[in-house]
């Protein structure tokens, strides 16, 4: 079977964020850039779905400018197949890559999708449920575990919800989004570096896709968050417990 | 103009506190929109939850109700939300931020081909919206583009509505067609608990890695926890290094919590936790580590050995009540 498994370039999540004094962005010298953690879990359930079913393929796709060819590259060294990168400078809102990577499964046509929950920039959480939809596909978000039949036409998936976890089933071609606990991804051995260099990774200019990339969601401004002021150290239980209850009147 | 629906998400027969800060985030909406705020209810067998939600000032609950909607599947949900949506002239569409309007509220957007504004924690009467990034380290304001437009809301930024009038119910039959509906409800394994629901509780007290493992979250946080009549949470680092479920994680990526006392122990503060609780009212920190982000935030801070502090709080919480 053939698996996508979509990758985002993502400042560390380590990295201090600051806001650009003018509103209009983040500041990004110095920023190390990687793959959006729940990306990486998401290469890695595509790795182990290809390792238990002979004959499979693991294709990357990711759009942004030429650098996230180090994303793809790392993710290539993983394991991963080849890679597809549509080319563009502008960031787009998540319709926007959903209508992207809809693009890219026509021609591909995958039998199972599978992406981070949600990267962890934007924080949107929508671009897996948005090309569910474009494609008329079942989705199965914030998994914790996926089994696939036999057969390989069906899957059954635990998601992770409010309450506890919830199980569902799909027939394929279908998109699950990963959460954290559905594995933990590998490190690129250093073999799997160097064969990742004669990976092909093909390079689509985004304007050879046709389509429709204007953000519905047009980001305005940004701002850093509110601060929140320290309070006051205590020397002892007994004061924090007397405070709470006489000061803060809380317990 | 302006219309506003809230999908008003009910389990076990009842709303949820997140689904009556929908039902108050609507109210604002329209109110700064100029239109009127609508619910709808989905589902199999409703109609009590349908009056229910009328009470909430809701001008009309439209009800959807079908037994192929008995449990919730975002394929279903998608077909029968936007055709109330088409139906009614509605250009707002809200949710709140839980698993299922996570799940929901983007896929009803690509249906729409609307804008879509995740985890908002304000709306202005211009339209635009605010909404956290970067774990909370970037507040962005958004413009959504054309209507109608789709926004989920974070659960702490309004406050439950109030039952505050009597709107009317209307049925709205929708066509599902099977043949495009595959997804499967297999079950649901719900984690039983006599504490309070983490993203309701008025206490709640998280742990983190410094707790060493899972055993010591039940041995020695889980004390405090039952005195004080808190719920439990953890950063994701003690998620990570699998000591508690995912369910109890608290942060950006996890569960979001305004609680009137969130109690830090043993964590450091990492900003994708602060991101999930720093809109609490009181914020106690006990940590070892002087130096950790989490004083920070915190209005009261305590240096010392959890190990030594948590059970002399339960103590002491003990003996208040007493």
């Amino acid at each position: 079977m053939k698996i996508l498994a979509t990758v985002k370039r993502v400042p560390d999540p380590e990295t201090s964020i600051k806001v650009k004094p003018d509103g209009s962005g983040i500041v990004t010298d110095n920023i190390k850039w990687v793959i959006n953690p729940f990306d990486e879990i998401a290469i890695e359930e595509a790795l182990r779905i290809k390792e238990k079913h002979a004959g499979s393929e693991v294709v990357l796709a990711s759009i942004g400018a030429k650098v996230v060819q180090e994303q793809l590259r790392t993710g290539l060294a993983m394991g991963a197949d080849r890679a597809i990168l549509v080319l563009t400078d502008d960031a787009l809102d998540p319709l926007a890559v959903a209508r992207v990577l809809a693009k890219i499964v026509e021609t591909e046509k995958p039998d199972l999708i599978v992406m981070g929950k949600q990267a962890i920039d934007d924080d949107s959480n929508a671009a897996g449920q948005m090309l569910a939809e474009l494609l008329g596909w079942p989705q199965a978000t914030f998994a914790s575990k996926v089994e696939l039949a036999a057969d390989q036409k069906s899957m059954t998936v635990t998601r992770e919800v409010d309450g506890g976890l919830e199980t569902v089933g799909a027939p394929l071609p279908a998109i699950v989004t990963a959460d954290l606990r559905l594995n933990e991804p590998r490190y690129a051995s250093l073999p799997g570096i160097m064969k990742a260099r004669k990976k092909e990774l093909k390079e689509i200019p985004i304007a050879d896709l046709g389509v429709d990339v204007a953000p519905k969601a047009q980001i305005v401004k940004m701002d850093p968050p509110p601060k929140r002021q320290a309070g006051k150290k205590v020397e002892s239980v007994e004061q924090l417990v007397e405070l709470l209850h006489t000061e803060a009147k809380v317990i | 103009m302006g219309d506003v629906l809230v999908f008003a998400e009910h389990l076990h027969g009842k709303f949820p506190k997140t689904t009556l800060v929908a039902f108050a985030a609507g109210k604002d909406a329209a109110a700064k929109f100029g239109g009127a705020c609508h619910a709808v209810v989905v589902g199999s067998g409703v109609d009590a939850l349908a009056s229910e939600a009328a009470t909430y000032g809701m001008k009309t609950v439209f009800q959807v109700d079908s037994p192929r909607l008995e449990h919730y599947l975002a394929d279903a949900y998608t077909a029968a939300l936007a055709e109330v949506v088409k139906a009614k002239g509605i250009e707002t569409v809200i949710a709140t931020a839980t698993a299922t309007g996570k799940d929901l509220l983007p896929r009803l957007a690509a249906r729409l081909g609307a804008g879509f504004a995740a985890d908002i924690t304000e709306i202005h009467a211009d339209g635009t919206v605010q909404r956290p990034m970067y774990a909370g380290n970037v507040f962005a304001t958004v413009k959504l583009v054309g209507s109608p437009r789709v926004i989920s809301v974070r659960a702490t930024a309004f406050d439950a509505a109030a039952k505050d009038g009597a709107g009317s119910v209307e049925k709205v039959p929708v066509s599902l067609d099977d043949g495009k509906l595959t997804m499967k409800f297999v079950g649901l394994e719900e984690v039983t608990s006599d504490r309070p629901v983490l993203t309701e509780a008025r206490i709640v007290v998280s742990g983190g890695r410094g707790l060493k493992n899972g055993e010591n979250f039940k041995t020695v946080l889980e004390p405090l926890v039952d005195e004080l009549g808190a719920a439990m949470g953890a950063s994701r680092a003690a998620v990570d290094a699998g000591f508690v479920p995912n369910d109890l994680q608290v942060g950006q990526t996890g569960k979001v919590v305004a609680p009137e006392l969130y109690i830090a122990v043993g964590l450091s503060g990492a900003i994708q936790h602060l991101a999930g609780m720093k809109d609490s009212k009181v914020i106690v920190a006990i940590n070892k580590d002087a130096e950790a982000p989490i004083f920070q935030v915190a209005d009261y801070g305590l240096v010392a050995d959890l190990f030594k502090a948590v059970p002399e709080m339960k103590d002491a919480v003990h003996k208040l009540k007493s």
